[in-house]
């Protein structure tokens, strides 16, 4: 997105300079996250913070899309990564892969409270975001849709609709309108799905590609309700738009921390990771950015006020409403061939 | 003499031709060599869909390109100079503003809530907002916009060279102002027509951002294709075999169109 490839391979190449150079005087990793005012927030709100407890020096870098420099570095058996900041997705097709390491948790203490689902044997979650319904407050008044069931009622609820251009959550969302109760929804029933989404096609004006997009859409009044990231429409509120959006029925999803295999610093990384998910850490993140913290303990130590709180995808009476998106599913064969299966249905007329 | 030369070649050798090569490279060769990401472009209907949809806007913005364009180059080739200049420029200044920002202001005008749909409706013209953009029909819009001053300038540099005097003669000669333009001016500028079309139709074939923004999701076309199996198959041969497909397409009609008119003179060198 904001780095091109070869931009990232010359820092990258740099770094591992520095690395050789410095590695003998002071403890230090090397970690990646996607960049932006995202990495500012958690370079304020988490990584000063745990360098400066642990007295470790943390080389920062950005890749948009950390997956393919993963694969390279894993083919040369010398990374020079250590850390990574990436779709959880990414650290289980990496295990898989031997790319990355298998977390040994009980080195990783913080995490022990936090959720089996937000964890796996090779990551645990570092943040979450939530694709929600976003609606336009005037032209619903005090009835706006707040279901999936809502926005395939074209009649109740008329008006111009956009999704995103991604089966993920789409699929998850035609599911919970067609009535699947939540924690029935894996493994998806493809067709299923694809069948409930044919019957909205026709009533969405735009599939929209970037978070960018679905913002100005809702911001210019150029669809009445849509699928989209609760960082984005709340962007759109503090720019003073007329839209709402509900977390009922959103769809969590989350970035985790995972470790190269064969990482240049394998032991330090281990002890950034449990650092940077400690509750009193993670707390400082939402205060910088409209992101919810992943290890639910953050919101026990009330730095995190409640009228905050209530804004965030991640907190434990927001994440009740919503359904955590199945990184698994979405990584075996049959997600796999939804994304393709994604392109045939958009195209068709 | 030569040695001048070195520089700009290997900027083009080093920049150009080896990433070139070795994405295309890339496409046959993947742990040994494979045609499967050929078989799946020849078995897949997205692939066939998408290149339909490519090459029939690529058609349709090249026609409203020459019907477009053709009147303001003739416009432009018959006033004196000083007025022709004024011309030109008009059609070459959104030339310089950039593509994305074009998009957005072409969003602006379309959308539902747009000008033009604010205007019509204030007009009493219409009661429901028509959908003039996140189609393919607001993406033709935007990409004959962008493209129109490559279909001008050829135009126009075809048309400056026609003698007057033909056109007198013709005249002199009994023929109809109609009858003159059909038989002797058309004629004479159909290498302009054709080098324009070229241009423009195989400028159309890459067009990513426009139809990424304006296309509203349905408009699929090749260069969206590359980007898709990018992040579909992580693997660069998928992709580049997309685009060596549409390279090959692209030197088909860059053949065709010089059996029409020499290369020189497609090229804008005489």
């Amino acid at each position: 997105m904001r780095y091109q490839h070869s931009k990232v391979t010359l820092a990258v190449a740099c770094a591992g300079a520095t690395l050789m150079a410095t590695s003998a005087f002071a403890e230090q990793i090397t970690f990646i996250s996607q960049g932006g005012a995202y990495q500012e927030a958690q370079t304020k709100a988490i990584l000063d913070p745990v360098a400066e407890k642990l007295g470790i020096t943390i080389n920062q870098d950005s890749s948009p899309d950390a997956w393919p420099v993963i694969k390279t570095q894993g083919a040369t058996g010398k990374p020079v990564w250590d850390v990574v900041d990436t779709p959880t997705k990414d650290c289980i097709r990496g295990g898989e892969q031997g790319l990355i390491e298998k977390l040994d948790f009980s080195k990783i203490p913080n995490a022990e409270k936090m959720p089996e689902k937000y964890k796996t044997p090779y990551s645990a979650a570092y943040e979450f975001y939530s694709s929600v319904l976003a609606y336009n407050k005037s032209k619903f008044g005090d009835n706006p849709p707040q279901s999936w069931a809502d926005f395939w009622d074209v009649k109740k609820f008329p008006g111009t609709r956009a999704l995103r251009n991604h089966p993920l959550a789409t699929l998850e969302a035609a599911l919970l309108a067609d009535g699947v109760a939540p924690d029935k929804i894996y493994p998806i029933d493809v067709d299923r799905a694809f069948k409930k989404l044919e019957e909205i096609k026709p009533h969405i004006t735009v599939w929209w590609t970037s978070g960018g997009q679905s913002a100005q859409l809702l911001s210019d009044g150029e669809v009445d309700m849509e699928m989209a990231w609760n960082g984005r429409v709340s962007a759109v509120q503090k720019e003073g738009g007329d839209v709402g959006f509900t977390f009922n029925q959103g769809f969590l999803q989350n970035t985790s921390l995972c470790i190269l295999k064969n990482a240049p610093n394998l032991e330090t990384a281990i002890k950034f990771v449990n650092e940077a998910l400690a509750p009193e850490i993670q707390a400082n993140l939402p205060l910088e950015i409209d992101y919810g913290p992943g290890n639910p303990e953050a919101f026990k130590t009330g730095k995190i006020p409640a009228e905050r709180a209530a804004e965030l995808p991640s907190s434990p009476d927001n994440a009740a409403k919503q359904v955590l998106i199945s990184t698994e599913w979405w990584s075996s064969a049959e997600g796999e061939a939804v994304q393709k299966r994604w392109a045939e249905f958009i195209q068709k007329p | 003499m030569f040695l001048l030369l070195v520089p700009a070649l290997a900027v083009i050798v080093t920049l150009l031709l080896v990433p070139l090569l070795w994405l295309a490279w890339q496409s046959v060769y993947h742990d040994g060599f494979t045609l499967e990401n050929y078989r799946r472009i020849l078995s897949e209907d997205v692939y066939w869909h998408s290149f339909l949809q490519t090459f029939r806007i690529a058609f349709i913005v090249t026609a409203a390109t020459i019907l477009l364009g053709y009147p303001v180059a003739y416009v432009a080739a018959s006033l004196p100079r000083r007025w022709s200049i004024v011309v030109l420029a008009m059609v070459v200044l959104p030339f310089w503003t950039s593509v994305l920002v074009r998009a957005y202001a072409w969003l602006i005008l379309l959308q539902r809530t747009g000008i033009i749909n604010s205007i019509l409706k204030s007009l009493g013209l219409i009661d429901t907002p028509l959908i003039l953009v996140n189609n393919e029909f607001g993406t033709v819009i935007a990409t004959v916009h962008i493209l129109l001053p490559f279909m001008v300038l050829p135009l126009y540099a075809t048309m400056q060279k026609i003698p007057a005097e033909l056109t007198m003669a013709g005249a002199s000669l009994g023929g109809t102002p109609a009858h003159v333009f059909l038989r002797v001016f058309l004629p004479l500028s159909l290498p302009g027509i054709i080098a324009g079309s070229v241009l423009v139709f195989v400028l159309t074939l890459g067009f990513y951002i426009t139809p990424e923004l304006l296309g509203g999701g349905r408009t699929f076309m090749v260069s969206m294709l590359v980007s898709r199996n990018v992040e579909l198959y992580n693997e660069w041969g998928a992709a580049s075999s997309i685009s060596v497909v549409l390279l090959a397409c692209v030197f088909a009609i860059f053949w065709a169109a010089s059996r029409l008119i020499p290369v020189e003179r497609l090229m804008g060198m005489r």
